[in-house]
């Protein structure tokens, strides 16, 4: 008791300085940029101020993702479906709450890349291109603008935009599917579709993709 | 009419009553002639290689027009789908009834109309009734276009022939008689996702990304797409996307006749009664002229 006791001017202290203490779930804002707390950091360390992502360091772009989109990843983070070996640790510490806010919050920010009229394609005849655009049917791969929308910009909520993302991103996330890291995908599709892709085919299509929303 | 299914004692081949379409492979009105295919299939040329001139320019707009028919032939659309939703990979996919595959059957007597189609009529039928809209005229670019983009497609293909992969597959019968509350499940676990929970399909900044399979923006009535045999070939072969041949037998079957069990657009033969057009273009595997949730389909 008496050690409880003296804790408390310390408590205070925390609580007013830390407005995620206050509430049971501290919004989307504050998890984002402060982190929630409870283990989670701020997201916006790695996946930048606005959500806009880091494509040096192929951290993935957030803003006006669809929330139901980013909610079932960090779900999945936190399941395993989607295995990865920073975003698991972070995603496990958030509430249900927790995710739904942060979700609701970088699903709002503002993202050029997925506004105004699109890119004109730097590219259209290499192979990134051809896969991308017209798929590789026989093979049973449709074009990645088959299902994510005309230009690449995603059709809410299962399938996010694929333009703009870093080249080293979209190449992990098409390795982890084939690899099995990444299971969460409605329906399996994705994981249908990478298989009978090359190492070379993969590397193209991400390299491809990435150019796409370059303005 | 539906009845027919369960007096027919050999589906997915070539005994249908004389009524019936015999000669539709190469396209949503198919009742498949081909087995699955055992040998390579033939291959169409690579885009990269349409020819730099004139004609490929025509080439050019054929394939865009297959693959965004409402952008580049709109005047002739009346819905919002396009060529390519059931010609996957832009007419080129054997088993999706692929262009090049048809381009060398014509000129063929059709059963439908009971007469010698040309390709252009062949293609006329696709907008009349597929596309819910307006047959192009022979010499519109939009027509000539498709002509084009066909025959270039076929390069090198043998004529008159049955290509293999020509059409749907031809599906064997199912265990069981196809079922309108399986068909639901099935497509809710498989379909819902993409072609929405009414099938009403869906749109991504105003454009559809994946097509209405009922209602008004979808096929009509008289598209060939609305025969329960025709479609399980289709979605047994190629559903979901990316996926083809993972449904079963059974499943591609009662979600056909789910999918074809639900109203669309009128078909453009009617000419104001329901029973006399059924009798008159329906003798086949539909639901054309059933009642379904206390509706009789094909009042719209």
């Amino acid at each position: 008791m008496n050690k409880n006791l003296t804790r408390i001017p310390l408590l205070l202290l925390a609580l007013s300085a830390s407005p995620w203490l206050f509430a049971a779930s501290p919004d989307g804002q504050t998890i984002a940029t402060q982190g929630n707390g409870k283990g989670a950091t701020a997201c916006i360390a790695c996946h930048g101020q606005q959500g806009q992502g880091n494509a040096d360091a192929g951290y993935p772009y957030l803003a006006g993702l669809s929330a139901d989109y980013l909610r079932n990843q960090l779900t999945a983070f936190s399941s395993g479906s989607r295995k990865n070996a920073v975003m698991q640790p972070i995603a496990g510490s958030l509430s249900k709450q927790d995710i739904a806010a942060v979700a609701e919050y970088f699903s709002g920010l503002p993202n050029d890349r997925l506004k105004g009229s699109a890119a004109t394609p730097s590219d259209v005849s290499g192979k990134g291109a051809v896969l991308a655009r017209n798929g590789k049917w026989a093979a049973g791969v449709p074009a990645c603008f088959r299902c994510h929308g005309a230009d690449g910009r995603g059709v809410a909520p299962h399938f996010p935009p694929v333009v703009g993302q870093p080249e080293a991103y979209i190449r992990n996330q098409l390795v982890a599917w084939q690899t099995g890291a990444r299971s969460n995908d409605p329906l399996g599709l994705m994981q249908s579709v990478v298989k009978s892709l090359s190492r070379d085919e993969i590397d193209a299509v991400a390299r491809y993709l990435a150019a796409q929303s370059e303005k | 009419m539906w009845n027919r299914f369960l007096t027919m004692s050999c589906l997915g081949t070539l005994c249908l009553s004389p009524g019936a379409t015999l000669l539709a492979a190469d396209v949503p009105h198919a009742t498949a002639v081909t087995a699955p295919i055992s040998v390579a299939p033939y291959q169409p040329p690579a885009d990269d290689s349409m020819p730099d001139d004139e004609f490929g320019k025509l080439v050019r707009l054929g394939k865009r027009i297959f693959t965004d028919t409402g952008k580049y032939a709109g005047k002739y659309v009346g819905n919002d789908l396009s060529c390519a939703n059931c010609h996957l990979d832009a007419g080129r996919l054997a088993n999706s009834a692929p262009l090049w595959a048809a381009w060398v059957k014509y000129p063929a007597w059709r059963g439908k109309n009971k007469m010698v189609n040309t390709m252009e009529q062949r293609i006329q039928g696709c907008f009349r009734y597929s596309m819910n809209g307006t047959p192009p005229p022979a010499d519109s670019d939009e027509l000539k276009a498709i002509m084009s983009y066909s025959f270039w497609l076929a390069s090198g293909a043998p004529t008159n022939t049955d290509l293999p992969g020509r059409g749907y597959p031809a599906l064997d019968k199912p265990a069981e008689p196809p079922d309108f509350e399986r068909g639901r499940k099935v497509y809710t676990r498989n379909c819902a996702l993409c072609h929405g929970a009414d099938g009403q399909g869906t749109k991504a900044e105003g454009k559809i990304v994946f097509p209405p399979l009922w209602g008004n923006d979808s096929f009509n009535w008289g598209a060939g797409m609305h025969r329960i045999n025709t479609a399980a070939s289709f979605i047994r072969a190629n559903m979901p996307l990316g996926k083809g041949g993972s449904l079963s037998l059974q499943d591609a079957w009662d979600v056909a006749y789910f999918m074809n069990s639900h109203e669309r657009p009128q078909d453009p033969r009617f000419a104001g009664d329901v029973k006399a057009t059924d009798k008159a273009f329906h003798q086949h595997q539909c639901r054309y002229g059933d009642k379904v949730g206390g509706k009789i389909l094909g009042m719209k």
